[in-house]
């Protein structure tokens, strides 16, 4: 299976350069790259899926050693499980791009954003199946890049062209984290590869440190917060169908990295899963903090990442936690509800960020204070957004209350069994999780709400029109995914398990873990079961009765225009008032004043702190620090070329000393 | 599950929640020097809606009729995972508090969107109070559930339920009594009491639940006046079950035990609504961070005494 994925991947690699020879007719690169892309990712998900479930273990040593490292790949559980992850999300993001981008046929050329997308997806797998350092990192960094092109897509716009930049540098200050990581654990094995790496026992100084280079390097790729401030520039200015590729799976290969990471670095303390415990609390809430004051609907699920990430974070912390503890049952539930939130997240983000792009298409804007009542113009957009919205709220019976659920039970069992200390950070998970959950229902109540409910706020949005065929099916596709894995948990989780038994490092899936899955699925059945019953209850009851249209009941005010309805701003207020200073929004309003006020004015200007407060600050400061270093850097060549004459000197001086020893 | 229970906690869950409406009534009635309205009246109205036609803006979409729908079946669902005569329950399994508490927040969900359909700006409004106090109610509910389910050691309602220690409950455990006074904070909340929200009142702009509900008429009034009232028996049966000893076993004993705590809990409501006045708004999240902290405060007792 290990040859059909690196097939899948040439194909995908050599449609890309196909698509971008095609560079005359973008019409022809977006048929050549999106057919490759497709057919690709579903030749090599399906592969991947068939290794997953046979449990197949394949290594492979290319005799071909490129400088440092070797071509060395395999495919574990792991990896297995974040291909399907990769080209599932690749495929539906292919599928809507290929209608998404035909708006753009003739007034840009594609074939440099076909191309990329198929190269990014290729370096993911390619990132996902590597078992050699410098091959890990090569595939990294070819992710990196090839999402920064891809992110600077309307590149003549000042802030994608900002957007892209603090990519680019976020990304790149991450991968020096990675490279340190790399080169200690190569330090105290002696090698570049993976199996040295697990085979060579750290000393527990060294397994510190690399697993906090790990946290911070793939942390920032992830989008922990505060080394999120990145995220929510890069994936608006993206085209939707790849910030759906981007939220979706490629932050989730800093998960992907953190999970390999752990796997070098022997029997971990517990205390990293307090870390990551508390990682997940800030990430978690703070994301979904700023989501809620946000009025950019993609924005908005950009932090919505940041939320997701928390959340997957807490799960690896329950499950290692767990693990330190020697308790199999609580280290299986935490990686197996981490993992299946990398899928569901993938599924239900990919979905809402294909639902922005249409309406933010349709409309013009991304801004939702001036949208409403997009159902009765784009009702498939609707509805699969509508499902997507209650699948990242953790809602029964969709997919994100499966994994939710999963570390939920963790955290339970662990607050309840594990020594106080370790139980008291499993517990703090559960408060944690509750209040990103009502947080979250909140503000997708509130983007579904004001954007496809009530009545259109501004004329652009009378006129909106349904996405095109090929962008419908994608979306349908992703809401059925969401809906099967929401009833039937017990399959999905059969992915996640072979991967979450080997981080968890135990013989099999604790049967009391798994088995409560099928009872999930019998709420949702009789969930359903109810609604239908009493969906035909009313149907018989308003059954030959008069039922009338009117206006909505404006408590007796008879002339309602839509500007009068509830905005996304004054929804959220209640909710943001308390946390105004972790939000950092600073207001400028003028109020109504006088009988006959002639003048008003509200105005909001939202900040990251973590940006402003934090990370500004901080990187000021060392560039302040490094400033002192311009003194040697004088410009004139006499004096390099002496700084060039005194390093040989030295250079000279050691290798005698050297010598003499 | 005998064939007996399960046909008492069927009978229970689907026939007694109007009647709890009803003692509220006319415990506030008694207070206020009134005889009040029947105390089986909330029944006849429910009834009546029922038999109503209706009428739907022109704004709203299948959102707006789905709404009532959801929110009950969500709510039913809910009472047939959670134990209420016995300590077992037609739905339950290993980890149902969760599934409990999220089925309550899916109904929300689809009312507080019905109420968005509207496009009117009164439904917003207590559409956005419904979402904001409901937030912060979450961690005071999972916090009182963590409590219950810590001794237990699994988030299970029958096995946390079956680890209550009724003979010293109060004496050496006080961390119930945290998580009973927190859950009565909740219970409150959830179900749009006096001091969060007043249920009798009739102007739109102080209103929280019943100002999300305005456009609603006829049998799906009807769906959501049973829905709030199964609601209100559900978080109520909850309580009962901390607060007194329910038989394991369940039986008439169960039904006796459960029938008389849930009336008596809604005597307290009624007597909390006659003697307090309502909060004002911005005093609400304050009230349900402190019911928070309260919870919080029972579960580092419980870290504090060791392994309870």
């Amino acid at each position: 299976m290990l040859t059909a994925v690196l097939l899948s991947m040439a194909l995908l690699c050599g449609s890309g350069v196909a698509a971008a020879c095609a560079s005359r007719s973008s019409r022809l690169a977006l048929a050549i790259g999106s057919a490759g892309s497709i057919i690709s990712s579903v030749a090599g998900g399906a592969a991947a899926l068939i290794a997953l479930l046979r449990g197949e273990s394949i290594q492979l040593r290319a005799g071909w050693a490129i400088p440092v490292g070797e071509l060395h790949v395999a495919l574990d559980a792991l990896s297995a499980f974040f291909l399907v992850c990769v080209f599932l999300v690749s495929a539906l993001a292919t599928l809507y791009g290929s209608g998404y981008l035909k708006a753009y046929i003739g007034k840009r050329r594609l074939a440099p954003a076909v191309a990329f997308f198929n190269l990014l997806v290729c370096a993911m797998a390619a990132l996902v199946i590597a078992r050699d350092g410098i091959l890990f990192l090569i595939s990294w960094e070819v992710m990196s890049l090839a999402s920064f092109f891809l992110v600077t897509f309307e590149s003549e716009r000042e802030d994608v062209r900002r957007a892209g930049m603090t990519y680019l540098i976020a990304s790149h200050l991450g991968t020096a984290f990675i490279f340190l990581m790399f080169a200690l654990l190569s330090r105290s094995s002696g090698a570049y590869d993976f199996n040295a790496f697990s085979s060579a026992q750290l000393p527990a100084g060294m397994a510190n440190l690399c697993f906090m280079l790990a946290v911070v390097g793939f942390g920032s790729k992830a989008g922990f917060w505060p080394m999120h401030i990145w995220l929510p520039d890069a994936h608006p200015a993206a085209p939707s169908h790849v910030s759906a590729l981007m939220s979706g799976v490629m932050i989730k290969m800093g998960i992907y990295g953190l999970l390999r990471a752990l796997t070098f670095m022997g029997s971990p303390p517990a205390w990293w899963g307090t870390v990551l415990v508390a990682i997940g609390v800030i990430s978690g809430v703070a994301g979904v903090l700023h989501a809620l004051a946000q009025h950019d609907l993609k924005r908005l699920l950009a932090y919505h990442s940041i939320e997701n990430i928390g959340i997957i974070a807490l799960g690896i912390g329950v499950g290692l936690l767990g693990q330190s503890n020697g308790d199999r049952s609580i280290a299986f539930l935490g990686y197996t509800g981490a993992l299946l939130h990398v899928l569901n997240h993938g599924l239900f983000k990919g979905l809402l960020f294909k639902g922005a792009g249409t309406v933010s298409h349709a409309t013009g804007t991304r801004d939702i204070e001036r949208m409403g009542g997009l159902y009765r113009s784009m009702p498939t957009t609707a509805m699969t957004f509508l499902v997507g919205s209650v699948a990242i709220c953790g809602l029964p019976p969709l997919n994100g209350f499966v994994s939710e659920w999963l570390i939920y039970v963790g955290a339970f069992q662990g607050a309840a069994s594990l020594p106080t200390a370790w139980a008291v950070s499993a517990l703090i998970a559960i408060p944690a999780l509750a209040l990103i959950g009502g947080l979250a229902s909140a503000c997708f109540v509130k983007a579904f709400g004001v954007v496809f409910l009530g009545q259109p706020r501004a004329e652009t949005v009378s006129s909106a029109q349904e996405a095109g065929k090929a962008m419908r099916v994608a979306m349908i596709l992703g809401a059925l995914l969401c809906v099967l894995i929401g009833v039937w948990p017990g399959g999905a989780v059969g992915l996640t398990a072979p991967a979450a038994v080997s981080l968890a490092r135990i013989q099999a899936a604790p049967s009391d873990a798994i088995g409560p899955l099928v009872a999930i699925t019998r709420v949702a059945t009789c969930l359903v079961i109810l609604v239908a019953a009493l969906a035909l209850l009313r149907l018989a009851l308003l059954r030959g009765r008069k039922v009338a249209q009117a206006v909505t009941w404006g408590c007796a005010y008879s002339a309602p225009t839509p500007r009068m309805q509830y905005t996304a701003g004054s929804f959220a207020e209640p909710l943001l008032a308390p946390f105004a200073r972790v939000i950092h929004a600073q207001v400028h309003r003028i109020d109504p004043a006088g009988f006959f006020p002639t003048k008003a004015r509200f105005e909001e200007h939202l900040g990251d702190p973590a940006g402003e407060r934090f990370l500004i600050p901080a990187t000021r400061r060392v560039v302040q620090a490094l400033a002192q270093l311009r003194v040697i850097q004088q410009g004139r060549l006499q004096l390099y070329l002496v700084y060039i004459a005194i390093t040989l000197v030295v250079l000279l001086i050691w290798q005698i000393i050297e010598a003499g020893r | 599950m005998k064939a007996l229970d399960i046909a008492l906690h069927l009978v229970f869950l689907f026939g007694m929640p109007p009647l709890l409406l009803g003692v509220i009534h006319k415990t506030k009635a008694w207070f206020a020097g009134r005889s009040g309205p029947p105390l089986f009246q909330p029944y006849l109205d429910i009834w009546k809606l029922l038999g109503k036609g209706a009428v739907y803006s022109r704004t709203t979409t299948w959102v707006f009729r789905a709404g009532p729908i959801v929110s009950l079946a969500t709510v039913m669902c809910a009472g047939l995972i959670l134990p209420l005569i016995s300590s077992a329950s037609p739905l339950g399994f290993a980890g149902d508090v969760i599934a409990f508490a999220y089925l309550l927040a899916l109904g929300r969900f689809f009312i507080m969107a019905a109420a968005l359909d509207t496009g009117s700006s009164f439904e917003g409004m207590g559409a956005s109070r419904e979402a904001a106090f409901s937030a912060f109610a979450e961690p005071a509910l999972f916090l009182s559930l963590a409590i219950i389910c810590i001794p237990a050691g699994t988030g299970t309602f029958a096995a946390a339920f079956n680890a209550l220690p009724w003979a010293t409950w109060g004496v050496s455990h006080p961390t119930y009594i945290a998580a009973a006074l927190a859950l009565f904070a909740v219970l409150l909340a959830e179900n749009s009491r006096i001091p969060i929200d007043d249920p009798n009142t009739h102007l739109e702009l102080t209103m929280i639940h019943e100002v999300m509900v305005l456009d609603h008429g006829g049998p799906d009034l009807a769906f959501v006046l049973y829905g709030s009232a199964v609601k209100l028996f559900i978080t109520s049966a909850l309580l009962v079950h901390i607060l007194l000893p329910v038989p394991p076993a369940g039986g008439w004993t169960g039904a006796v035990v459960l029938g008389g705590g849930l009336v008596g809990l809604a005597v307290l409501v009624g007597v909390v609504e006659s003697a307090m006045a309502r909060l004002r708004l911005p005093r609400v999240p304050q009230f349900l961070v402190g019911a928070s902290v309260l919870a919080g405060i029972g579960v580092a007792a419980i870290f504090y005494r060791g392994a309870p």
